[in-house]
Protein backbone atom coordinates (compact mmCIF):
# COMPACT_ATOMS: atom_id res chain seq x y z
CA UNK A 1 0.00 0.00 0.00
CA UNK A 2 1.07 3.57 -0.67
CA UNK A 3 1.92 5.77 1.95
CA UNK A 4 -1.05 8.30 0.81
CA UNK A 5 -3.08 5.80 0.00
CA UNK A 6 -2.58 4.33 3.91
CA UNK A 7 -2.51 7.68 5.31
CA UNK A 8 -5.78 8.53 3.31
CA UNK A 9 -7.44 5.84 5.07
CA UNK A 10 -5.91 6.51 8.15
CA UNK A 11 -7.91 10.07 8.07
CA UNK A 12 -11.21 8.28 6.76
CA UNK A 13 -10.77 6.03 9.85
CA UNK A 14 -10.03 9.01 12.40
CA UNK A 15 -13.06 11.10 10.84
CA UNK A 16 -15.74 8.32 11.05
CA UNK A 17 -14.44 7.54 14.79
CA UNK A 18 -14.72 11.30 15.00
CA UNK A 19 -18.39 11.87 13.42
CA UNK A 20 -19.34 8.69 15.73
CA UNK A 21 -17.55 10.16 19.21
CA UNK A 22 -19.86 13.47 18.42
CA UNK A 23 -22.78 11.31 17.50
CA UNK A 24 -22.31 9.95 20.65
CA UNK A 25 -22.00 13.48 22.65
CA UNK A 26 -18.46 12.05 23.84
CA UNK A 27 -16.78 15.72 23.02
CA UNK A 28 -13.26 14.26 25.38
CA UNK A 29 -13.16 11.72 23.02
CA UNK A 30 -14.09 13.54 19.64
CA UNK A 31 -11.18 16.30 20.76
CA UNK A 32 -8.39 13.61 21.05
CA UNK A 33 -9.33 12.28 17.75
CA UNK A 34 -9.00 15.53 16.26
CA UNK A 35 -6.11 16.47 17.70
CA UNK A 36 -4.61 12.73 16.18
CA UNK A 37 -6.32 14.16 12.56
CA UNK A 38 -4.27 17.24 12.98
CA UNK A 39 -1.18 15.53 13.59
CA UNK A 40 -1.60 13.54 10.50
CA UNK A 41 -1.95 16.66 8.20
CA UNK A 42 0.74 18.70 10.25
CA UNK A 43 3.51 15.58 9.70
CA UNK A 44 2.31 15.78 5.76
CA UNK A 45 2.60 19.78 5.82
CA UNK A 46 6.57 19.41 7.58
CA UNK A 47 6.93 16.61 5.07
CA UNK A 48 6.30 18.53 1.65
CA UNK A 49 7.92 21.90 3.40
CA UNK A 50 10.86 19.93 3.71
CA UNK A 51 11.03 18.50 0.41
CA UNK A 52 10.82 21.67 -1.05
CA UNK A 53 13.67 23.50 1.11
CA UNK A 54 15.77 20.12 0.15
CA UNK A 55 15.15 21.04 -3.17
CA UNK A 56 15.58 24.70 -3.43
CA UNK A 57 19.00 23.91 -1.27
CA UNK A 58 19.83 21.30 -3.80
CA UNK A 59 19.01 23.31 -7.13
CA UNK A 60 21.03 26.68 -5.45
CA UNK A 61 23.58 24.74 -4.62
CA UNK A 62 23.68 23.19 -7.91
CA UNK A 63 23.58 26.36 -9.48
CA UNK A 64 26.83 27.57 -7.29
CA UNK A 65 28.85 25.13 -7.59
CA UNK A 66 27.91 24.77 -11.45
CA UNK A 67 31.02 26.14 -13.28
CA UNK A 68 28.94 26.24 -16.06
CA UNK A 69 26.85 28.56 -14.46
CA UNK A 70 29.44 30.79 -13.52
CA UNK A 71 31.38 30.46 -16.92
CA UNK A 72 28.14 31.57 -18.34
CA UNK A 73 27.91 34.98 -16.66
CA UNK A 74 31.24 35.86 -16.46
CA UNK A 75 32.73 35.00 -19.72
CA UNK A 76 30.22 33.72 -22.31
CA UNK A 77 27.57 36.24 -22.23
CA UNK A 78 30.24 39.12 -22.88
CA UNK A 79 32.31 36.66 -25.04
CA UNK A 80 28.54 36.35 -27.05
CA UNK A 81 28.35 40.62 -26.88
CA UNK A 82 31.37 40.36 -28.56
CA UNK A 83 31.12 37.85 -31.18
CA UNK A 84 28.21 39.78 -32.17
CA UNK A 85 29.94 43.13 -32.50
CA UNK A 86 31.86 41.03 -34.87
CA UNK A 87 29.04 39.77 -36.90
CA UNK A 88 28.57 44.09 -37.43
CA UNK A 89 31.75 44.69 -38.52
CA UNK A 90 31.89 41.23 -40.64
CA UNK A 91 28.78 42.08 -41.95
CA UNK A 92 29.83 45.72 -43.11
CA UNK A 93 33.10 45.21 -44.31
CA UNK A 94 32.10 42.68 -46.84
CA UNK A 95 29.32 45.32 -47.95
CA UNK A 96 31.76 47.87 -48.58
CA UNK A 97 33.86 45.85 -49.88
CA UNK A 98 31.19 44.27 -52.56
CA UNK A 99 30.29 48.08 -53.29
CA UNK A 100 33.72 49.26 -54.08
CA UNK A 101 34.28 46.92 -56.86
CA UNK A 102 30.32 47.41 -58.36
CA UNK A 103 31.23 50.98 -58.03
CA UNK A 104 34.49 50.56 -59.52
CA UNK A 105 33.52 48.28 -62.22
CA UNK A 106 30.23 49.92 -63.61
CA UNK A 107 31.85 52.71 -65.12
CA UNK A 108 34.31 50.38 -67.01
CA UNK A 109 31.12 48.78 -68.18
CA UNK A 110 29.37 51.56 -69.17
CA UNK A 111 32.78 53.01 -71.48
CA UNK A 112 33.00 49.67 -73.23
CA UNK A 113 29.67 49.94 -74.22
CA UNK A 114 29.37 53.30 -75.59
CA UNK A 115 32.59 52.42 -77.37
CA UNK A 116 30.64 49.21 -79.02
CA UNK A 117 27.39 51.78 -79.80
CA UNK A 118 30.07 53.96 -81.96
CA UNK A 119 32.31 51.06 -83.15
CA UNK A 120 28.97 49.06 -84.53
CA UNK A 121 28.46 52.58 -86.21
CA UNK A 122 31.21 52.84 -87.99
CA UNK A 123 31.19 49.07 -88.88
CA UNK A 124 28.15 49.87 -90.52
CA UNK A 125 28.77 52.33 -92.88
CA UNK A 126 31.89 50.08 -93.72
CA UNK A 127 29.79 47.69 -94.50
CA UNK A 128 27.23 50.08 -96.75
CA UNK A 129 30.60 51.08 -98.90
CA UNK A 130 30.12 54.53 -97.19
CA UNK A 131 33.17 54.91 -95.83
CA UNK A 132 36.31 56.38 -97.51
CA UNK A 133 39.98 55.11 -97.22
CA UNK A 134 40.75 57.68 -94.91
CA UNK A 135 37.90 57.31 -92.44
CA UNK A 136 38.62 53.12 -92.55
CA UNK A 137 42.44 53.76 -91.60
CA UNK A 138 41.19 55.98 -89.31
CA UNK A 139 38.91 53.19 -87.59
CA UNK A 140 41.50 50.38 -87.37
CA UNK A 141 42.95 52.55 -85.34
CA UNK A 142 40.27 52.95 -82.94
CA UNK A 143 39.90 49.42 -82.92
CA UNK A 144 43.10 49.01 -81.88
CA UNK A 145 42.93 51.14 -79.00
CA UNK A 146 39.36 49.62 -78.40
CA UNK A 147 41.48 46.22 -78.03
CA UNK A 148 43.63 47.22 -75.55
CA UNK A 149 41.43 49.20 -73.34
CA UNK A 150 38.80 46.89 -73.38
CA UNK A 151 41.04 44.02 -72.68
CA UNK A 152 42.30 46.03 -69.90
CA UNK A 153 39.03 46.67 -68.20
CA UNK A 154 37.43 43.67 -68.58
CA UNK A 155 40.09 42.05 -66.48
CA UNK A 156 39.58 45.21 -64.06
CA UNK A 157 36.09 44.05 -64.15
CA UNK A 158 36.70 40.18 -63.99
CA UNK A 159 39.02 41.10 -60.79
CA UNK A 160 36.13 42.93 -59.07
CA UNK A 161 33.51 40.13 -59.32
CA UNK A 162 36.03 37.95 -57.81
CA UNK A 163 36.62 40.36 -55.03
CA UNK A 164 32.70 40.69 -54.90
CA UNK A 165 32.58 36.83 -54.86
CA UNK A 166 35.70 36.97 -52.16
CA UNK A 167 33.40 39.20 -50.21
CA UNK A 168 30.31 36.51 -49.49
CA UNK A 169 33.06 35.17 -47.02
CA UNK A 170 31.68 36.50 -44.26
CA UNK A 171 28.08 34.71 -44.07
CA UNK A 172 30.74 31.22 -43.13
CA UNK A 173 32.01 33.26 -40.49
CA UNK A 174 29.12 34.99 -39.24
CA UNK A 175 26.71 32.15 -39.53
CA UNK A 176 29.39 30.24 -36.94
CA UNK A 177 29.73 33.05 -34.89
CA UNK A 178 25.52 33.41 -34.49
CA UNK A 179 25.03 29.70 -34.42
CA UNK A 180 27.48 29.57 -31.12
CA UNK A 181 25.57 32.23 -29.79
CA UNK A 182 22.19 30.86 -30.32
CA UNK A 183 23.35 27.88 -28.46
CA UNK A 184 24.45 30.02 -25.32
CA UNK A 185 21.26 31.88 -25.26
CA UNK A 186 19.51 28.28 -25.38
CA UNK A 187 21.63 27.02 -22.25
CA UNK A 188 21.25 30.32 -20.28
CA UNK A 189 17.47 29.61 -21.35
CA UNK A 190 17.31 26.08 -19.82
CA UNK A 191 18.72 27.70 -16.33
CA UNK A 192 16.65 30.42 -16.50
CA UNK A 193 13.05 28.03 -16.91
CA UNK A 194 14.85 25.66 -14.03
CA UNK A 195 14.97 28.62 -11.60
CA UNK A 196 11.39 29.70 -12.73
CA UNK A 197 10.08 26.02 -12.27
CA UNK A 198 12.09 26.49 -8.73
CA UNK A 199 10.28 29.53 -8.03
CA UNK A 200 6.85 28.51 -9.01
CA UNK A 201 7.05 25.18 -6.86
CA UNK A 202 7.62 27.95 -3.85
CA UNK A 203 4.64 29.57 -4.86
CA UNK A 204 6.07 32.80 -6.40
CA UNK A 205 4.63 32.17 -9.58
CA UNK A 206 2.21 34.79 -9.38
CA UNK A 207 5.49 37.08 -9.59
CA UNK A 208 7.35 35.47 -12.10
CA UNK A 209 4.32 36.05 -14.09
CA UNK A 210 3.63 39.73 -13.08
CA UNK A 211 6.87 40.42 -14.02
CA UNK A 212 6.84 38.43 -17.56
CA UNK A 213 3.62 41.20 -18.20
CA UNK A 214 6.05 44.54 -17.22
CA UNK A 215 8.81 43.23 -19.53
CA UNK A 216 5.60 42.62 -22.46
CA UNK A 217 5.14 45.87 -21.99
CA UNK A 218 8.37 47.07 -21.97
CA UNK A 219 8.99 45.48 -25.22
CA UNK A 220 5.68 47.35 -27.04
CA UNK A 221 7.02 50.72 -26.21
CA UNK A 222 10.31 49.96 -28.25
CA UNK A 223 10.62 49.81 -31.77
CA UNK A 224 9.71 46.45 -33.46
CA UNK A 225 12.87 46.25 -35.92
CA UNK A 226 13.52 43.67 -38.45
CA UNK A 227 11.46 41.37 -38.73
CA UNK A 228 12.43 37.36 -37.68
CA UNK A 229 10.89 34.66 -40.01
CA UNK A 230 8.43 32.24 -37.94
CA UNK A 231 8.45 34.80 -35.20
CA UNK A 232 5.72 37.20 -37.26
CA UNK A 233 3.17 38.92 -35.28
CA UNK A 234 -0.43 39.92 -36.82
CA UNK A 235 0.67 43.40 -35.94
CA UNK A 236 3.01 43.96 -38.54
CA UNK A 237 2.69 43.82 -42.34
CA UNK A 238 4.12 40.96 -44.17
CA UNK A 239 5.47 42.63 -47.17
CA UNK A 240 5.99 45.92 -49.25
CA UNK A 241 2.33 45.23 -50.84
CA UNK A 242 0.07 45.27 -47.33
CA UNK A 243 2.30 48.82 -46.37
CA UNK A 244 0.51 49.74 -49.98
CA UNK A 245 -2.85 48.67 -49.10
CA UNK A 246 -2.73 50.05 -45.32
CA UNK A 247 -1.16 53.40 -46.71
CA UNK A 248 -3.94 53.41 -49.64
CA UNK A 249 -6.43 52.88 -47.01
CA UNK A 250 -5.24 55.93 -45.14
CA UNK A 251 -5.89 57.83 -48.03
CA UNK A 252 -2.55 57.68 -49.53
CA UNK B 1 10.94 65.01 -62.16
CA UNK B 2 14.24 66.63 -61.96
CA UNK B 3 17.06 64.34 -62.58
CA UNK B 4 19.20 66.66 -60.72
CA UNK B 5 17.28 67.67 -57.63
CA UNK B 6 19.35 67.03 -54.61
CA UNK B 7 18.36 64.28 -52.43
CA UNK B 8 19.51 63.70 -48.57
CA UNK B 9 19.83 59.70 -47.61
CA UNK B 10 19.57 59.52 -43.55
CA UNK B 11 20.47 56.05 -42.62
CA UNK B 12 22.36 54.85 -39.11
CA UNK B 13 24.07 52.24 -40.88
CA UNK B 14 26.50 53.61 -44.05
CA UNK B 15 25.65 50.30 -46.38
CA UNK B 16 22.57 51.09 -46.12
CA UNK B 17 23.17 54.26 -47.46
CA UNK B 18 25.17 53.52 -49.78
CA UNK B 19 23.42 51.11 -51.43
CA UNK B 20 20.39 54.04 -51.83
CA UNK B 21 22.72 55.98 -53.36
CA UNK B 22 23.99 53.15 -55.92
CA UNK B 23 20.10 52.75 -56.46
CA UNK B 24 19.09 56.13 -56.63
CA UNK B 25 22.49 57.18 -59.17
CA UNK B 26 21.48 53.98 -61.43
CA UNK B 27 18.05 56.07 -61.91
CA UNK B 28 19.81 58.72 -62.87
CA UNK B 29 19.81 61.03 -59.21
CA UNK B 30 23.34 61.81 -58.55
CA UNK B 31 22.93 65.10 -56.56
CA UNK B 32 22.56 62.97 -53.13
CA UNK B 33 24.05 63.48 -49.35
CA UNK B 34 24.27 61.41 -46.88
CA UNK B 35 23.82 61.68 -42.92
CA UNK B 36 24.13 59.35 -40.18
CA UNK B 37 21.02 60.11 -38.08
CA UNK B 38 18.49 62.90 -37.75
CA UNK B 39 20.45 65.25 -35.66
CA UNK B 40 23.17 64.99 -38.38
CA UNK B 41 20.61 65.87 -41.03
CA UNK B 42 18.41 68.49 -39.78
CA UNK B 43 21.19 71.19 -40.22
CA UNK B 44 22.12 69.84 -43.33
CA UNK B 45 18.34 69.93 -44.39
CA UNK B 46 17.98 73.53 -42.84
CA UNK B 47 20.88 75.04 -44.92
CA UNK B 48 21.04 72.82 -47.99
CA UNK B 49 17.57 73.50 -50.39
CA UNK B 50 17.42 69.95 -50.38
CA UNK B 51 14.45 68.50 -52.85
CA UNK B 52 14.04 65.02 -51.29
CA UNK B 53 14.19 63.46 -47.86
CA UNK B 54 14.78 59.64 -47.47
CA UNK B 55 15.25 58.60 -44.26
CA UNK B 56 15.42 55.21 -41.91
CA UNK B 57 13.24 55.19 -38.75
CA UNK B 58 15.31 53.39 -36.37
CA UNK B 59 18.57 55.72 -35.52
CA UNK B 60 20.34 56.65 -32.42
CA UNK B 61 20.56 60.34 -31.85
CA UNK B 62 17.24 61.35 -33.84
CA UNK B 63 14.80 58.98 -35.36
CA UNK B 64 13.52 59.18 -38.75
CA UNK B 65 10.06 59.76 -37.27
CA UNK B 66 11.38 62.80 -35.23
CA UNK B 67 12.93 64.56 -38.32
CA UNK B 68 9.88 63.80 -40.30
CA UNK B 69 8.30 65.76 -37.79
CA UNK B 70 10.57 68.22 -37.27
CA UNK B 71 10.20 68.75 -41.32
CA UNK B 72 6.56 68.94 -41.33
CA UNK B 73 6.49 71.37 -38.43
CA UNK B 74 9.00 73.83 -40.03
CA UNK B 75 7.75 76.18 -42.46
CA UNK B 76 10.75 76.29 -44.46
CA UNK B 77 10.66 72.85 -45.09
CA UNK B 78 6.51 71.87 -44.46
CA UNK B 79 6.55 70.91 -48.58
CA UNK B 80 9.74 68.47 -48.67
CA UNK B 81 8.88 65.11 -50.07
CA UNK B 82 10.07 62.38 -47.52
CA UNK B 83 10.36 58.70 -48.30
CA UNK B 84 11.09 56.26 -45.02
CA UNK B 85 12.97 53.39 -45.79
CA UNK B 86 13.11 51.30 -42.83
CA UNK B 87 12.82 47.68 -41.13
CA UNK B 88 9.88 49.25 -38.91
CA UNK B 89 6.79 46.59 -39.90
CA UNK B 90 4.29 47.36 -37.07
CA UNK B 91 1.17 48.77 -38.93
CA UNK B 92 0.45 51.49 -36.20
CA UNK B 93 4.20 52.64 -36.94
CA UNK B 94 3.13 53.35 -40.64
CA UNK B 95 -0.07 54.81 -39.55
CA UNK B 96 1.67 57.05 -37.49
CA UNK B 97 4.87 57.95 -40.80
CA UNK B 98 1.29 58.43 -42.35
CA UNK B 99 -0.24 60.82 -39.98
CA UNK B 100 3.09 62.42 -39.05
CA UNK B 101 3.03 63.50 -43.07
CA UNK B 102 5.49 61.04 -45.05
CA UNK B 103 4.71 60.75 -48.54
CA UNK B 104 6.37 57.17 -48.80
CA UNK B 105 6.79 53.90 -46.59
CA UNK B 106 9.34 51.51 -48.18
CA UNK B 107 10.31 48.22 -45.87
CA UNK B 108 13.29 46.49 -45.93
CA UNK B 109 14.46 44.71 -47.51
CA UNK B 110 13.79 46.29 -50.63
CA UNK B 111 14.59 46.41 -54.52
CA UNK B 112 15.37 48.36 -56.70
CA UNK B 113 11.99 48.25 -58.71
CA UNK B 114 9.96 49.38 -55.36
CA UNK B 115 12.13 52.34 -54.88
CA UNK B 116 11.89 53.48 -58.43
CA UNK B 117 8.15 52.83 -58.20
CA UNK B 118 7.17 55.32 -54.84
CA UNK B 119 9.97 57.90 -56.01
CA UNK B 120 8.12 58.15 -59.30
CA UNK B 121 4.62 58.05 -57.37
CA UNK B 122 5.71 60.95 -54.96
CA UNK B 123 6.49 63.30 -57.83
CA UNK B 124 3.51 62.23 -59.56
CA UNK B 125 1.44 63.60 -57.01
CA UNK B 126 3.42 66.43 -56.63
CA UNK B 127 3.07 67.28 -60.32
CA UNK B 128 -0.55 66.48 -60.24
CA UNK B 129 -1.52 68.78 -57.51
CA UNK B 130 0.74 72.05 -58.84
Amino acid sequence: MSEAKQINEQTLSLAKEYVGHLEAGDSEAADNTLAELTDIRESQLFNELGRLTRDFHETLNSFSSDERFATLAQDDIPDARERLNYVITKTSDAAHKTLNAVEDALPLCETLEDSLVSLNSEWEKFLSKEMKPQEFRNLSLVIKDFFNSSGKDIRVVRNNLNDILMAQDFQDITGQIIKRVITLVSEVENNLVELVKLGSNLGIKNDANKKKEENDTAEAENLAGPQVPGLESDTIVASQDDVDDLLSSLGF
Amino acid sequence: MNKDMKILVVDDFSTMRRIIKNLLRDLGFTNTSDADDGQTAWPMLKSGSYDFLVTDWNMPGMTGIDLLKAVRADPDLASLPVLMVTAEQKKEQIVEAAQAGVNGYIVKPFTAITLKEKIDKIFERIENAK
